[in-house]
């Protein structure tokens, strides 16, 4: 690793000064990302400014029809919440899938979505509700929020605080994982909301990251069951390919993982 | 250079390291914790699991400075003087082990799975729960018998306190 200063800020406001104060800062929350990367030398910050340890960014809270989970929640605090399993049980479910179980314990919602890594879970999980990320500057929909492999509309500096999630009437994840890694090979959500649209998100399949299905949406809002699937056919073109399967596996993948997502959701 | 504070196997430290010091290198460098084992180096294998406020976390995936104010538990620090923790004694009567490389790790892994599901542990579980600690000998068999024995162990201690 190439040195690098370590601060650890205890409020949001810090954390943004010390970030303005740094030639070339990065946020640490969890690191289960970033510090491996820096262990590569594929990064080499001058600063980082650890968020992890600030209150107001840590806790899942249910208020009426909005399940937040604030950005330095980490995954294994999802996947075990009360009001998360309580308000959408698919959202802690895909949050006991990410990683392993210490992975869980360290790395946060704020630091994936960061990250964007196309086969990383929660991307699908907020496409596919329609969450809003808030920052510290401003609230950004999960369409506007996704940019590509690895990038985000987050401007440098910015810092996200949370992430909130209406609560749908039905939702379902089933991915199928790396055997080694954990991430997606392809991993489906699929959501029913209360107003009775139809959205789904794939991960770990496209080219340019997590995306929606329209085709398997269209076939859904008619008939809401792993059945309705059974004639779509995912097209392959600008879906990933790589030593672990090829676009086509991935595409077939998609399909099936949306039907177990459905029989899920219920 | 940053001075971080915190407590190993409940001793009070205080270790002067460079800011890139990750856990496992203050942890074994500068208090000449060897038990703790760095195997991939990539956040895979699990050999350098160590407890940290009661969580079983990968000290090569942290900064040392991310520990500042933590309290740490190492392999080392887990046996009451002479007398094996229960999952230790574990792997040792049902060779749980065969080079021992991974086997710190898998101890701390363990013991936090059994801290987590109390009696309700079955083999699938184990299995599914230890997909963070990789082991290049045993094929996990003895390993998983280990941690359910350990499981039952932990349970009549817990109960006799």
């Amino acid at each position: 690793m190439y040195q690098t200063t370590y601060h650890r800020a205890s409020s949001v406001d810090e954390a943004a000064s010390l970030f303005a104060k740094s030639s070339e800062a990065k946020f640490l929350a969890g690191g289960q990302t970033l510090l491996p990367v820096m262990k590569q030398r594929l990064a080499g910050p001058s600063d980082v400014i650890d968020v992890a340890k600030i209150k107001d960014m840590i806790g899942v809270e249910a208020s009426g029809d909005t399940l937040t989970i604030k950005a330095a929640t980490p995954h294994y605090d999802v996947a075990t919440s009360d009001a998360a399993k309580k308000a959408i049980p698919a959202l802690a479910y895909l949050a006991s899938l990410i990683g392993d179980p210490a992975v869980r314990y360290r790395g946060t919602i704020g630091g994936s979505i960061a990250n964007n890594d196309p086969a990383a879970d929660y991307p699908a999980a907020l496409l596919a509700l329609d969450a809003t990320v808030k920052t510290n500057k401003r609230s950004i929909a999960a369409a506007d929020f996704f940019k590509g492999l690895f990038t985000t509309a987050l401007e440098d500096g910015e810092i996200i605080t949370a992430v909130s999630f209406p609560v749908p009437a039905k939702a379902g994840y089933s991915k199928m994982p790396h055997p080694a890694s954990r991430f997606a090979l392809a991993g489906v959500f699929v959501a029913q909301t209360k107003s009775g649209e139809v959205r789904v998100a794939a991960t770990g399949a496209s080219q340019n990251g997590v995306m929606r299905v329209p085709a398997i949406e269209a076939a859904l809002k008619t008939n809401w069951s792993p059945a309705a699937i059974d004639s779509v056919s995912i097209p392959a073109s600008g879906l990933l390919a790589d030593i672990h399967g090829s676009a086509e596996y991935r595409a077939n993948l998609v399909k099936v993982m949306a039907q177990r997502a459905v029989a899920a959701a219920g | 250079m940053s001075t971080v504070k915190l407590t190993v196997n409940g001793k009070a430290v205080a270790v002067d390291v460079e800011d890139r010091t990750l856990l496992v290198q203050l942890l074994r460098d500068h208090l000449n914790l060897t038990g703790t084992h760095v195997g991939c180096d990539t956040s895979q294998c699990g050999a350098c699991v160590v407890h940290m406020d009661g969580r079983a976390v990968k000290s090569c995936t942290m900064l040392a400075g991310q520990a500042d104010g933590a309290n740490v538990t190492t392999i080392e620090g887990i046996a009451k003087g002479e007398e094996l923790h229960p999952m230790q004694a574990a792997f040792r009567d049902n060779h749980g082990l065969q080079c021992g490389y991974c086997t710190p790790g898998m101890i701390m892994s363990a013991i936090d799975i059994v801290q987590r599901h109390g009696g309700q542990l079955d083999e699938a579980t184990v299995r599914h729960e230890l997909e963070g600690n990789i082991c290049r000998c045993t094929g996990y068999h003895n390993i998983v018998k280990a941690v359910l024995d350990a499981a039952g162990r932990m349970k009549v201690a817990q109960a006799a306190e």
